[in-house]
């Protein structure tokens, strides 16, 4: 980063793609205008950039892609308000900010040479995606043992990265649960039913096993409980906090649970430390 | 570095000088009879019986709204959507008689905005260009409890120079370098002589006498978070609470800022200002989910914030200086000092 950290870099888009058939999310690959800006934003999967909108303003997003792939830095975004609904207005070509890397990352030296166990839900699975590619690099996956993923939504429509997910079911060296809430497609080859549901179903042990959990906050709620019957310890539970955030140093007080920021401290947060902030976020 | 003196009907003329080389900013009197920091003009004279100003000085290196980077969305600008960083003023400015607690407050928002991982560009330069002549307090506030949040009326550590009103003269104590170049610039050279400091040191002890109010606060630090948040006490504490925010923008220590980008026509601004936790947006997610809805949990943020989460984060005391503005003009009366003493009990 520059000697100014508010200053984000200026990036072009270099490609719009359409994730969901609600049209609600859309995948930006990022270039930076400055190549030199490119060798200096060294990123770790977990951690998040604010996409600078002039004009519109700043927000927080994970990073969807993974360092191992060069050449452009990934967001994908949800429409929701002001900054997103413009963003979701944009073109290719057109120029925007990042700033970041941001917050911590998954415990990646930690969980060297265990067991990875991925659940997501929803749109929640940027960060997830990052991971997954990243540990599937030649040079990684011999870093660790079984790679486990469970990822729901609502219905196939809303899957994100879909290409991505079929190639990986096709894989040996990664176990995939897709899962959809409900479906009437006759085709539909993967799992029907709640991430929760799958996840007791479908993983039997906890040993030697990291479990990274994403999603929205009624799936975690539910999920929570069956990774504790299972077994696994709230040290080997990791999450990744959202909260409302504006300068995502640590600066402007905004996104604190207890003396905890989350943009600085977090995003990512094992449930054994959670345990022991107040429960307001 | 000496004590100096001089006799306190050349001040104005010393402050006059000071122009030279600073900005000079002295409390005066406005409209509305409260005393706020105000450029020294001819018409401007310094009134040793103030108590304290209204609106703290934080402003001076947290200005209630800054422009931090400017950018065009013209799109036959070269230079379109992408940010400059604002021209901002740092030139060396002088607040004579900052009160120490108002002092000690830069100490405590600097280790939030000059931390080893990041430096605020904006507080840094402000805060290099500031230095602070404190004028101690002879006749403390009711609602000053300075002495029980680490500072006192006389208390150097947040200042560059102290400043004694004593009858005819005042003593002037450098306390930094920074201190001691200001004097050398306005040729303040004439040795305080002995009686003089021997009544400083009286003024200075009657005057720590004569703060009323004392609040215990070294539980504080070994209390458990968690159990102090689960505390009882806070639906009693908010339940007056209108949320108005008048404690946060008063408090010399509150920095919490929001970022905004301000158009017009196809010129733009990113601006922060001033925020406040006591207000329900502050937390809202886009989504709608918002992790401090209610009043009191928002009330209990404030004073967690200031009372515990700063003292286990930066092992720097609390963040509360003690000054007494929010306990003065709270609108229904909520009292910090009562709150501290639930806290550490
Ligand atoms: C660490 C982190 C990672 C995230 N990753 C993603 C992601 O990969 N994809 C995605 O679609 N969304 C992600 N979000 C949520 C995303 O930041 C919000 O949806 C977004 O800020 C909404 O902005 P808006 O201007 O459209 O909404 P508005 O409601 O108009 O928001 C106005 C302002 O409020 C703030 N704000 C509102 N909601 C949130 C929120 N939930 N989190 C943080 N700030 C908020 C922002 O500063 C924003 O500028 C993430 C949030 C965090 C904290
Ligand atoms: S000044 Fe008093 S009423 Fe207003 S927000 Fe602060 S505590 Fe609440
Ligand atoms: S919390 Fe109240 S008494 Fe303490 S520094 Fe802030 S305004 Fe002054
Ligand atoms: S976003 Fe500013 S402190 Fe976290």
């Amino acid at each position: 980063m520059t000697d100014n950290p508010y200053l984000p870099y200026p990036v072009k888009i270099q490609e719009i793609i359409t994730e969901t058939e609600d049209n609600n999310l859309k995948s930006y690959k990022l270039t930076f205008l400055n190549k030199e800006d490119e060798g200096n934003f060294s990123y770790t999967p977990g951690q998040f950039c604010e996409i600078s909108i002039p004009g519109k303003g700043e927000i927080p997003i994970g990073i969807a892609s993974s360092p191992t792939e060069k050449g452009f830095v990934m967001f994908t975004v949800n429409k929701t308000g002001v900054v997103t609904r413009f963003l979701h207005n944009m073109e290719e070509d057109e120029l925007l900010g990042i700033r970041g890397p941001l917050g911590n990352w998954y415990p990646w030296e930690q969980m060297e040479g265990k067991n990875v166990l991925v659940i997501g839900g929803g749109f929640a699975f940027t960060t997830l995606r990052s991971s997954i590619v990243y540990m599937l690099e030649p040079e990684n996956r011999k870093k660790f043992k079984d790679i486990t993923v469970v990822y729901g939504s609502r219905s196939p429509g809303l899957l994100l990265y879909r290409n991505e997910l079929i190639e990986w079911e096709k894989r040996d060296d990664i176990n995939m649960h897709i899962t959809v809430d409900g479906t009437d497609d006759p085709d539909w080859k993967y799992n029907v039913g709640f991430v929760p549901t799958i996840t007791e179903k479908k993983i039997t042990t906890s040993e030697d096993t990291y479990a990274i959990v994403c999603g929205p906050p009624i799936m975690i709620k539910f999920t929570q409980p069956v990774l504790e019957k299972i077994g696994f310890t709230a040290e080997k539970i990791i999450m990744s906090l959202e909260m409302r955030m504006k300068c995502g140093i640590g600066i402007c007080g905004r996104c604190n649970i207890g003396d905890k920021y989350v943009c600085k401290d977090g995003p990512v947060f094992s449930l054994a430390e959670l345990n022991e902030l107040p429960n307001e976020y | 570095m000496t004590d100096k003196m001089i006799k306190k009907d050349q001040f104005m003329g010393f402050l006059h000088k000071l122009k030279n080389d600073y900005n000079v900013f002295i409390p005066a009197k406005e409209d509305d009879n409260f005393y706020n920091f105000t450029a020294l003009g001819e018409k401007e004279t310094f009134d040793f019986d103030y108590k304290n100003t209204r609106l703290s000085p934080k402003s001076f290196a947290l200005p209630q709204s800054e422009k931090m980077f400017e950018f065009s969305l013209n799109k036959s600008d070269k230079d379109a959507n992408i940010l400059r960083e604002a021209a901002s003023d740092s030139s060396n400015t002088a607040i004579v008689g900052i009160r120490p607690c108002d002092a000690n407050a830069f100490k405590v928002i600097n280790a939030n905005f000059d931390n080893p991982e990041f430096r605020d560009p904006w507080w840094t330069k402000h805060r290099d260009s500031l230095t602070l002549i404190g004028l101690g307090c002879n006749e403390p506030d009711s609602t000053c409890f300075c002495t029980s949040a680490g500072g006192g009326p006389f208390d150097e550590k947040g200042l560059d120079i102290l400043l004694f009103d004593l009858d005819e003269h005042i003593l002037i104590r450098p306390i930094t370098k920074k201190g001691g170049k200001l004097l050398e610039t306005a040729d303040i050279n004439q040795e305080a002589d002995s009686s003089l400091k021997q009544k400083a040191d009286e003024v200075k002890a009657a005057s720590e006498k004569k703060i009323s109010s004392h609040v215990a606060t070294d539980k504080l630090k070994s209390k458990n978070a968690l159990e102090l948040f689960n505390a009882s006490f806070w639906d009693d504490i908010a339940f007056s609470c209108i949320n108005c925010g008048t404690c946060t923008f008063l408090c010399p220590t509150c920095w919490c800022f929001d970022i905004q980008d301000e158009v017009n026509y196809d010129q733009g601004d990113r601006i922060r200002n001033w925020d406040s936790c006591m207000f329900p947006l502050f937390t809202l997610h886009a989504s709608g989910h918002n992790p401090r809805p209610e009043k009191v949990q928002r009330v209990r943020q404030r004073f967690m914030h200031k009372l515990k989460y700063y003292v286990d984060k930066y092992d720097n005391g609390i963040a509360c200086v003690g000054c007494g503005r929010c306990v003065k003009y709270c609108p229904v009366n909520i009292d910090i000092r009562e709150v501290i003493r639930l806290m550490n009990e």
